[in-house]
């Protein structure tokens, strides 16, 4: 269990007395609504860090600061969550997101050529952001959609059987600047 | 309740969705509604229905009639032929291969044909998000049985009589590990629900989860009640979404109804559950990770014992079962132990899921009895191979499982069988793999995958699966030694002996398993730097056979990395140092020309001595 702190202070000795007092920051107030939602239960924290990273699209410094003192546990603690969990973003995503699944149905059927051609159409490695910002690639060790590999997700919506000229199909929206078509399903973005 | 005399059940699974089965339902609807039929035909969207390859799935019921990949184009006509003038459809059937006829009936199909229902005795035939469909098949009898005729005790009794073991993986004895639990005098007691479903190629529990929570659900009141616990979480992977909305949407109608919350069915018992979605960590998986995760910490396993189900959550005595496990409960409960233990065998009872994917004709998901054989289900189920290509082994249990060969078809899948030969039952993902896979680059997935996902926490895993990785990422680039076999076989041992949790202890298997049936292709890669399935990048050529080529331009336009070169109708060439080895000019070259060729070993190094590149104009 995180140990008790100090009002004010996380485990790394930093000081929030401005915080504190100041009018709350946006995150701030963020922060205690989603803490709100769950009781202010301390054990709520990877529940709350995933409703802050859907509402901001990832985790900021300030975000995580905000949570430690909403929750009043240790700061450490909160990035010790954060960075452990695949799911939680330290950095700004694209305003795209493209997922190409890694698991062993999708690798047996060709998934790494269709990564590396993501790679290479995009112009970024997976799990890093494009320059401007508009677009995030990422991989995923399996999405359990494996009668459909090799599989990809844009923007939340799955693309089955995937190959070279059909990514560049589904990839032209994004590269040429525009939105890319609707997500079709109910889920959130990947 | 109205009367239909047809109903059009849609698969709403993961995979039909993303084939367009949203877009299928408003188009039948709509068509319905059109025709005047609207009194007299419903659409239902179902659960996955397993076949998912297929998709977008439509069943016409009470025919039976099974249809695949219908798009909303097709509707129109369907819905005159089949609904109007009673004459299915056959374009839109299953054929089970070329020059046969289509198969109308569901149940005639060879892939649904072979399966035994028990956990997914539902699937595709009622509405998940709809408590009474459930109810109208069975649905919380045996919690009624539970809660009113029989004890704790009895319960527990039946649970252990039944021979039901673990599905997610080790398979431990489900009622002796409730037994254990009921017996702790600490107070209060936990449930909880396992779905953190992350060996990849694995999805059972997903659909489980999307086409029938209540089974789940109903499952963790009746072990609630057995243990006597108050309060259980259903612990769901991060990259489920539709698995968490619907176990959502059905604890609230169970709550509604009486069958969860405050003094259930009104026999003064109460039980609460709550979803914990996680948050993208393999590990947690574990059952002592999955812990540490609902407590909101990091997922750390820890030294068991104590057991779960001694010190679990919170320190508490805690039942930790996995998604397929407790959907199995509701039916030993009211078909009884006896009726259970007669299928499977001695030691395995009941039925097991399996995902059967990879290179195999009739991808989806499959119940089938234990003891079953894997030849049965490849070639029975599965249909075999596609592509005229040759089986080579079958992956089973994930990253914790094994590759097994041809000459171990006939093995019966049950726990024991398949430690012995080196796999595991794990939770039940099978990938087929033909000829074309390279088994030394699947023991290198399997590697990178456990060396990601390790915790970190103890070094055995956390130091030797990033050694083992090396070791295989330097055999399948051509550069490895004999005596990186020794090693890869030491470290196994260290690894398999000296990790904490059953990450660790299991994540040598996949090398292990490989160097035991298919030791010779890891020699093919040391002492002949050739890759036999010619999947390894550095060991391989693609080269266009000038006898072959017509000159079309297709790969030529789809190289990336512009190293093809020649002109309409005239022979095409890689530049070889251009080359990348993407496999695009392979993939792309027209089925009936198949001029782009990959080379090996001797072979390929001749080719690039003998024809070198073309040089620069």
């Amino acid at each position: 269990m995180p140990r008790k702190k100090k009002t004010g202070t996380v485990a790394s000795g930093t000081v929030f007395p401005v915080m504190k007092k100041a009018a709350p920051s946006p995150g701030r107030t963020a922060a205690r609504e989603v803490i709100g939602k769950y009781g202010g239960r301390k054990r709520a924290v990877i529940q709350v860090l995933q409703d802050l990273q859907e509402r901001f699209r990832w985790l900021s410094v300030e975000t995580l600061e905000a949570v430690a003192l909403e929750l009043d546990v240790p700061l450490a603690h909160v990035y010790s969550v954060a960075t452990f969990y695949k799911s939680f973003s330290l950095e700004p995503r694209g305003r795209h997101i493209c997922t190409v699944c890694m698991g062993t149905a999708c690798h047996v059927r060709g998934g790494t050529a269709v990564l590396e051609h993501f790679e290479r159409r995009l112009g970024i490695p997976a799990g890093q952001t494009s320059p401007g910002g508009e677009v995030t690639l990422e991989r995923v060790n399996c999405l359990g959609a494996c009668a459909l590999a090799p599989l990809a997700v844009v923007d939340g919506r799955y693309y089955g059987q995937m190959n070279e000229s059909k990514a560049n199909e589904v990839l032209k929206p994004i590269l040429a600047g525009r939105d890319a078509p609707p997500a079709s399903d109910k889920g959130p973005v990947d | 309740m109205k009367q239909y005399r047809t109903h059009l059940l849609v698969c709403a699974g993961t995979g039909c969705v993303s084939s367009g089965a949203f877009a299928l339902k408003d188009a039948l609807e709509k068509e319905i509604a059109g025709r005047g039929l609207k009194d007299e035909v419903l659409v239902v969207t179902t659960g996955c229905n397993g076949f998912c390859e297929r998709g977008p799935i439509l069943i016409v019921h009470p025919d039976n009639i099974f249809y695949q990949r219908l798009t909303p184009a097709d509707v129109p006509y369907l819905v005159e032929e089949h609904l109007l003038k009673g004459r299915p459809v056959p374009k839109h059937m299953y054929v089970p291969s070329a020059g046969i006829e289509p198969v109308p009936r569901m149940s005639d199909i060879d892939f649904f044909k072979h399966q035994r229902l028990i956990v997914l005795r539902n699937r595709g035939r009622i509405d998940p998000e709809k408590v009474e469909e459930y109810i109208a098949y069975d649905g919380y009898e045996a919690l009624a049985k539970a809660l009113t005729a029989m004890t704790p005790e009895a319960v527990v009794a039946e649970v252990t009589a039944s021979g039901l073991r673990g599905r997610g993986g080790a398979g431990f004895p489900t009622g002796r590990k409730w037994a254990l639990c009921r017996r702790e005098k600490a107070s209060p007691k936990y449930i909880i629900c396992n779905g953190d479903e992350g060996d990849p190629g694995a999805f059972m529990d997903r659909s489980v989860l999307e086409a029938d929570p209540h089974a789940v659900i109903e499952g963790m009141v009746i072990g609630a009640k057995a243990i006597g616990a108050a309060k259980g979480f259903v612990y769901i992977r991060d990259e489920y979404p539709l698995a968490v909305a619907r176990m959502g949407i059905a604890i609230g109608q169970a709550k509604e109804r009486g069958l969860l919350g405050e003094n259930i069915l009104g026999s003064g018992f109460d039980f609460d559950l709550e979803i914990v979605r996680g948050a993208g960590a393999f590990v947690s998986g574990e059952e002592t990770a999955l812990i540490a995760s609902i407590e909101g910490q990091r997922a750390f396993p820890r030294q068991r014992p104590p057991y779960p189900a001694q010190q679990g959550l919170w320190g508490k005595p805690t039942v930790i079962n996995n998604v397929e496990t407790w959907a199995n409960v509701a039916s030993i409960i009211r078909r009884g132990a006896a009726w259970f233990s007669s299928l499977g065998t001695e030691t395995s009872k009941g039925t097991k899921i399996f995902s059967l994917v990879g290179k195999i004709k009739n991808t989806g998901l499959v119940e089938v009895p234990m003891g079953i054989r894997l030849r049965d289900i490849i070639f029975g189920i599965g249909g075999g191979i596609p592509g005229g290509r040759e089986f080579k082994a079958i992956q089973i249990g994930g990253p914790s499982g094994g590759c097994i060969p041809k000459d171990l078809l006939d093995l019966p899948v049950d726990y024991e069988s398949l430690t012995q030969a080196g796999a595991m039952m794990g939770s039940g993902g099978m990938i087929v793999m033909d000829q074309d896979t390279c088994m030394v680059d699947i023991a290198l997935y399997f590697l990178r995958f456990t060396q990601e996902e390790s915790c970190g926490k103890c070094a055995p895993c956390r130091i030797g699966t990033r050694q083992m990785a090396e070791i295989l990422a330097r055999i399948t680039a051509g550069e490895g030694s004999l005596e990186d076999i020794k090693k890869l076989e030491t470290l196994a041992l260290t690894v398999k002996q000296g990790s904490l949790c059953g990450l660790g202890q299991t994540a040598p298997n996949p090398v292990l398993s490989t160097l035991r049936y298919f030791r010779e292709e890891y020699l093919a890669h040391i002492s002949e730097k050739r890759c036999p399935a010619r999947v390894c990048k550095n060991l391989i050529t693609f080269f266009i056979e000038p006898e072959k080529c017509v000159g079309c331009l297709l790969c030529l336009k789809n190289c990336p990395a512009n190293a093809i070169s020649g002109e309409r109708k005239k022979v095409h060439v890689i530049d070889q140092a251009a080359c990348i080895k993407c496999g695009a000019c392979f993939n792309v070259c027209p089925a009936k020309i198949q001029a782009v060729a990959k080379y090996t070993g001797e072979e390929g190094r001749a080719l690039l001595d003998e024809r070198p590149a073309p040089a620069e104009p």
